[in-house]
């Protein structure tokens, strides 16, 4: 490494005040790169991956015949993407904390909310792209299982498309609540998978508690997001679980980055 | 240009920062000095928009940073070059902030070549990056986009002799093209070759600030004798302190002409008169910086 010629770098003395702000889309774009462009970022989608053609072949070796349907590997392929996409929404949040990047994201954004805005954007983009991938990687299993004997059959109720593409925004969202409210990798990591079981077991096993569960326990009221056309009720009970698991961590969350202080 | 208006920043009882204001203007290059723990860098934090001041309040050509539509534009800043995610190469934490100012990913290239890292060095992770490497993705960073104004933290920490040398040049040459630079640093001698203002601050409190030469040739006079006791007694008489430095010299709070006149008249022999200059500037600032408690250190 030597030292190079001085920069010729012009210092322009533009208007402050004038300037554009930078748009939502392209902040966007950079809380998505951002997604990728680390070392973990890209395992954790190339895991996610190879997990999600991992459920086609198991599909495809081990289910019987007539289970061999775009359905079922459509269903369970969102598995893998559900579970993990949502490490990827806390790291979204936490790694600039923890890796300290969020001294030079505010000072090019210092409009934080706007910032978080983005990581909630790019959450959900990852979120559909993830379900289209999975959509993809079905039919071709699917393709395979027709020339395999399999069964084969295309159906897929049009809701279930809605309703499993809200189930992955749900969590990716659950996940970047988790890291802004915890600003912190592996305790956001660990609570985002303790804290709802630990509330599952204590609403199977605590009679009080089960009606409350019923309502409260997004592992339950997620479950009819697999099923075609869900009830008004089911609807209800998934809106008040969400609400406390996924918008209240969220709101508390962007409170607390827009207030801390970065240093 | 810089101002800066009565910034004060407390922490429960303690004052980090106390009635801080300066201003820095187009062409110049302002050293903010002070020892560690001094309020520097809170100071700098503040004017980004990173903390929030207690009271006062600071901008940037006349805005608030936080009312900056695109700041990367106007202001460089490089507050910590370790502040950057270890996982990601360097090429691509140039590519992002480039994305994020809505500028052309094809400057990255030339940009890392001009702070001295080579495609080899663009590749890798910061992981891998030397402090000394680092400073200079910093500085690369906070130069993308063709900023007017500089706010630099400690840059020289970390950099070889050499690279010192060229960071000087490219701060010197950004100046020169009516930029304005605010760089802070803990070491005088770091600053006086490149500064052409100082503002000295200590336990969050300004505790001088002028141009350079105005500052070095207040700092005192550097005076040696061959009759210590007889020149203390002298100095008593004209109601001044004196300062011993290691070498056997004194200090003296004024200027060499009113001290050569009292010597001869009091018959003092004198070996050595002359201005103090930065020797004296840093003798006067560790002096005012040196507080009965212990220097805690900045965060």
């Amino acid at each position: 490494m030597t030292a190079t010629t001085p920069l010729s770098t012009v210092a322009t003395v533009p208007s402050a005040a004038a300037a554009h702000r930078v748009p939502l889309s392209r902040l966007t774009l950079v809380e998505l790169r951002k997604l990728a462009d680390t070392r973990a970022g890209l395992w954790l989608l190339i895991v996610i991956g190879l997990a999600t053609a991992a459920t086609s072949v198991i599909m495809l070796g081990w289910a019987d015949d007539s289970e061999q349907t775009f359905s079922a590997l459509y269903t369970f392929g969102l598995v893998p993407s559900a579970v993990l996409l949502p490490v990827l929404g806390i790291l979204s949040v936490t790694s600039e904390w923890s890796q300290r990047t969020a001294l030079s994201t505010f000072t090019l954004v210092p409009a934080r909310v706007r910032v978080m805005l983005a990581k909630v954007a790019a959450g959900v983009l990852i979120a559909v792209a993830a379900t289209v991938a999975t959509a993809v990687l079905a039919a071709v299993a699917n393709l395979v299982a027709l020339g395999t004997g399999g069964d084969g059959s295309w159906t897929l109720d049009p809701t279930l498309i809605w309703q499993s593409l809200l189930l992955q925004i749900i969590f990716v969202l659950m996940g970047n609540a988790f890291g802004a409210l915890l600003l912190n990798t592996p305790l956001a990591i660990v609570a985002f998978f303790a804290l709802p079981t630990v509330w599952t077991v204590l609403g199977d096993s605590i009679r009080a508690l089960r009606d409350a569960a019923g309502w409260l326990d997004l592992n339950v009221t997620s479950q009819a997001l697999l099923e075609r056309d869900m009830t008004s009720g089911e609807w209800a009970r998934l809106a008040a679980s969400a609400a406390v698991w996924v918008v209240l961590p969220l709101l508390l969350g962007t409170v607390r980055v827009l207030r801390r202080e970065v240093s | 240009m810089i101002t800066v208006e009565n910034l004060t920043k407390t922490y429960g009882t303690q004052r980090a920062v106390d009635d801080v204001s300066f201003t820095c203007e187009p062409g110049t290059v302002t050293g903010f000095l002070g020892p560690n723990g001094a309020g520097k860098s809170t100071t700098m934090r503040m004017i980004c928009g990173l903390t929030p001041p207690t009271t006062g309040r600071s901008a940037i050509d006349g805005v608030p940073y936080q009312r900056l539509g695109n700041p990367g534009r106007h202001v460089g800043v490089l507050l910590d070059a370790s502040a950057q995610h270890a996982g990601r190469t360097g090429r691509e934490v140039l590519a992002l902030a480039a994305i994020t100012m809505g500028l052309d990913t094809d400057r990255v290239s030339e940009r890392l070549q001009r702070v001295g890292l080579n495609d080899a060095a663009a590749k890798r992770r910061v992981r891998a990056y030397s402090l000394g490497m680092r400073q200079r993705l910093g500085l690369a960073y906070a130069l993308i986009g063709d900023p007017a104004v500089l706010i630099l933290d400690e840059p020289a920490n970390g950099l070889d002799p050499e690279g010192i040398h060229w960071m000087r040049g490219l701060l010197r040459d950004f100046a020169d093209r009516g930029g304005t630079v605010l760089l802070s640093s803990h070491l005088l001698r770091e600053v006086e070759v490149i500064a052409d203002r100082l503002v000295v601050i200590g336990n969050g409190r300004i505790l001088t600030q002028g141009a350079k030469e105005q500052l070095l040739g207040a700092a005192g006079t550097s005076v040696r004798t061959m009759d210590p006791a007889a020149l203390d007694a002298l100095l008593q008489r004209m109601g001044l302190t004196g300062t011993r430095s290691a070498d056997g010299s004194v200090l003296v709070p004024s200027d060499p002409q009113t001290i050569g006149q009292a010597a001869a008249a009091a018959g003092v022999v004198l070996l050595e008169l002359r201005p103090a200059g930065a020797g004296g500037l840093e003798e006067m600032f560790l002096r005012l910086t040196a507080g009965p408690q212990p220097e805690e250190v900045s965060r």
